[in-house]
């Protein structure tokens, strides 16, 4: 690089070719912004929504230490809500503009946060299953090219690194239990273990935005590469615990050291992904309520502030808080 | 990954276009948090907060999870003052190699420098 | 396994913080991922953390104390509702975010000063324990203070139906300072603090917030007590019965 660089599309695709960080005030396509903005969004969406399936168990725990185990994970979860959505914000758009947007359906969220947690065994799968998806795709979003969402991704992985080994070892503990226990881990991994797959998307041949994403390195990986990558990691891991993959054509090919898998349920994705999964309805009413039921108090505290506004900025001062 | 949620076959992919500034909810903060004595304050994220004293607490519960010795400062959004990024001021390093460290050849005997 | 009652007066004596403990995280939990704001969820699941997190260290001690026949999970999920000895204020429902810091506010004005008692307990580990609750209960107490404040001084709807909030959980207050002959013994033993000793200050904290809050003080009339010898409301029954279900389902099992 010799002469200053032009500012706008060819510093752009410079910064893009280096391997660095585009920031919030750079030059970008109206396309490279939207899509990280929808993408970001999503993320944001997803783990906000996620905490409801864990939060349905939180009271029902059978230990305390599992108790305060799944409470911290379900605050992680709001906490990465909120660094998503932060960050997605340096993009110019307000968190409530994104929020309406996913209480009307005009965003979405994971799909997998559509099933219904039915047994305290699903807490072991979330963890395991779900979260150790999650971090196979986060782990490589880290070097996501735009510079917020890839620190937000260095944070959270950070933060993540419990959730997979917590789901596992709830896992482990029912495995090594009471026929019962067992019986209950074994039906919490043969309803997780397709949906868990199917969080990586459709197939590289069926994903409209896959091509775009990696030119701009939003995306780094395909889906199937990620996917692939999470089956060789979990498949043992539940050999482990002496229990089965709901997959009869789940096969070890030799020559290339690779699980290979039977035919994913491209329909019942499809089908969750337009709306019509088992708690699709549930999981926004929550939502919508918890925002409607709360407004007496944003506009309480939007009231107060307005009344006492020159005071708090000096007491905030004072207070050494 | 799902977080770019597919469109299925057959719906149209949702044109939606951001930024009309639709805030009608709480103002945005920026945080800032010294981790622990004898670092500098770095930018974390940033919170939403009716006023600054909520600011400060609800940066302590996302940022620092309570830890103790950490010293937070919120500044709102708005009141942050940015450089424009393609101001010509500040050329890239590669006109001024000899600020770089790895400009100088120091023999790796002489060790830690 | 039904019956799980401890027979040590010290272990008595740390169940019943346990129990109020484990009985508010209850209900805190319970509010998670319904809160106002995503901000919000946050500190109330960090609360909700805090009082598990203590309720587990008393139940542990108070097992260990009690001559280790019982773990403290046993402890807290093997006794009926007729065994807890929780406080009437924390096993109350809530309806909103309104009543949910009410009767946070309420308590934590109480916590505050008992940790900070308890802090110089001449049990080493009800201090060690009582020193980092003190810490806890600082950031609880200004953050209900908080939003008494903004909701009582906020919008008209807000102001009446948090000072609705206060007048219905006024009547569980005076509990909170009622001691009996335990512990009389345990403050005398230099083990616990005597809680009508907690009054002055709790009454100080409040009527301050109030007053910012421009919240009237209830009247004091009514006042209903008996949960520290088991004599509950209708509701804790049902919190139980979620909580242990698990458990009991298949007693004897590692999870």
């Amino acid at each position: 690089m010799d002469a200053p660089m032009e500012y706008g599309p060819e510093q752009f695709a410079a910064i893009i070719a280096a391997d660095e960080k585009i920031e919030p005030r750079d030059w970008m396509p109206d396309g490279y912004r939207k899509t990280v903005i929808r993408q970001m969004a999503q993320h944001a969406h997803s783990e906000v929504i996620g905490m409801q399936p864990e939060a349905n168990w939180i009271t029902r725990a059978p230990t305390l230490l599992r108790k305060m185990i799944l409470i911290a994970k379900v605050q992680d979860e709001a906490g990465h809500g909120l660094y998503l959505y932060s960050a997605t914000e340096t993009l110019g758009v307000s968190r409530d503009e994104l929020q309406n947007l996913l209480h009307i359906g005009k965003q979405k969220y994971s799909s997998i946060f559509n099933y219904p947690t039915l047994s305290w065994a699903d807490m072991g799968a979330i963890g395991w299953l779900v979260d150790g998806a999650a971090i196979v795709n986060q782990i490589v979003l880290q070097g996501t090219s735009y510079g917020p969402y890839s620190r937000a991704m260095v944070k959270i992985c950070k933060e993540e690194s419990f959730h997979a080994r917590q789901g596992y070892s709830i896992m482990m503990a029912l495995a090594q239990g009471s026929e019962e226990q067992k019986a209950m881990c074994q039906d919490a991994l043969d309803r997780w273990w397709w949906p868990a797959l199917m969080m990586f998307g459709p197939h590289d041949a069926d994903s409209s935005h896959t091509e775009e994403s990696m030119a701009w390195k939003v995306k780094r990986k395909t889906n199937d590469e990620l996917r692939q990558m999470f089956i060789d990691q979990t498949v043992p891991q539940a050999h482990y615990l002496g229990m089965t993959i709901p997959d009869p054509d789940l096969a070890f090919d030799e020559e290339t050291g690779h699980w290979s898998i039977g035919e994913i349920d491209w329909d019942e994705f499809w089908a969750t992904v337009k709306g019509n999964g088992r708690l699709n309805r549930e999981r926004i009413a929550h939502k919508v309520k918890a925002w409607d039921d709360g407004k007496w108090v944003r506009d309480a505290a939007t009231a107060y502030a307005a009344k006492h506004a020159h005071e708090l900025d000096e007491s905030a001062l004072v207070k050494n808080v | 990954m799902s977080y770019d949620v597919p469109v299925a076959p057959g719906d149209k992919p949702q044109d939606i276009s951001f930024g009309g500034g639709t805030d009608h909810g709480f103002p945005l903060w920026e945080v800032f948090v010294r981790a622990k004595r004898g670092l500098n304050h770095t930018h974390v994220g940033s919170v939403h907060a009716p006023d600054a004293e909520t600011a400060i607490q609800n940066a302590r519960d996302s940022y620092t999870r309570r830890a103790e010795g950490v010293s937070v400062w919120v500044v709102p959004s708005t009141e942050i003052i940015a450089s424009d990024d393609a101001d010509s001021m500040f050329s890239p390093f590669e006109h001024v190699p000899y600020r770089h460290p790895t400009f100088y050849e120091i023999p790796e005997e002489v060790g830690q420098l | 396994m039904n019956t799980v009652t401890t027979t040590n007066t010290l272990a008595t004596y740390l169940v019943r913080h346990a129990d109020d403990n484990v009985v508010l995280g209850q209900r805190l939990a319970q509010y998670i991922s319904n809160a106002p704001d995503l901000e919000e969820d946050l500190a109330v699941g960090n609360i909700t953390l805090d009082h598990i997190g203590v309720a587990d260290h008393l139940f542990t001690y108070a097992a260990a104390v009690d001559d280790g026949r019982r773990s403290g999970d046993e402890l807290a999920m093997f006794r009926s509702e007729r065994e807890y000895t929780n406080l009437l204020l924390v096993e109350q429902r809530h309806d909103g975010f309104g009543d949910l810091m009410a009767r946070q506010f309420l308590f934590d004005a109480y916590q505050l000063p008992l940790w900070h008692a308890l802090s110089t307990s001449t049990d080493e580990t009800i201090a060690g324990i009582a020193q980092r609750a003190a810490k806890e209960a600082t950031y609880h107490l200004r953050h209900s203070s908080m939003w008494i404040v903004r909701l009582g001084d906020g919008t008209d709807e807000s102001h009446a139906r948090i000072q609705s909030s206060i007048d219905q959980l006024w009547r569980f207050t005076s509990e909170m300072f009622e001691a009996d002959d335990l512990d009389r013994e345990m403050a005398e033993a230099g083990f616990g603090v005597d809680p009508s000793t907690l009054q002055t200050t709790w009454q100080s904290t409040v009527d301050a917030v109030l007053e910012e809050a421009t919240i009237t003080r209830p009247s004091d009339d009514f006042q209903t007590s008996g949960g520290r010898s088991g004599m509950h409301t209708e509701y804790l029954g049902h919190l139980l019965a979620e909580m242990q279900w698990l458990q009991r389902s298949q007693p004897g099992m590692s999870w």
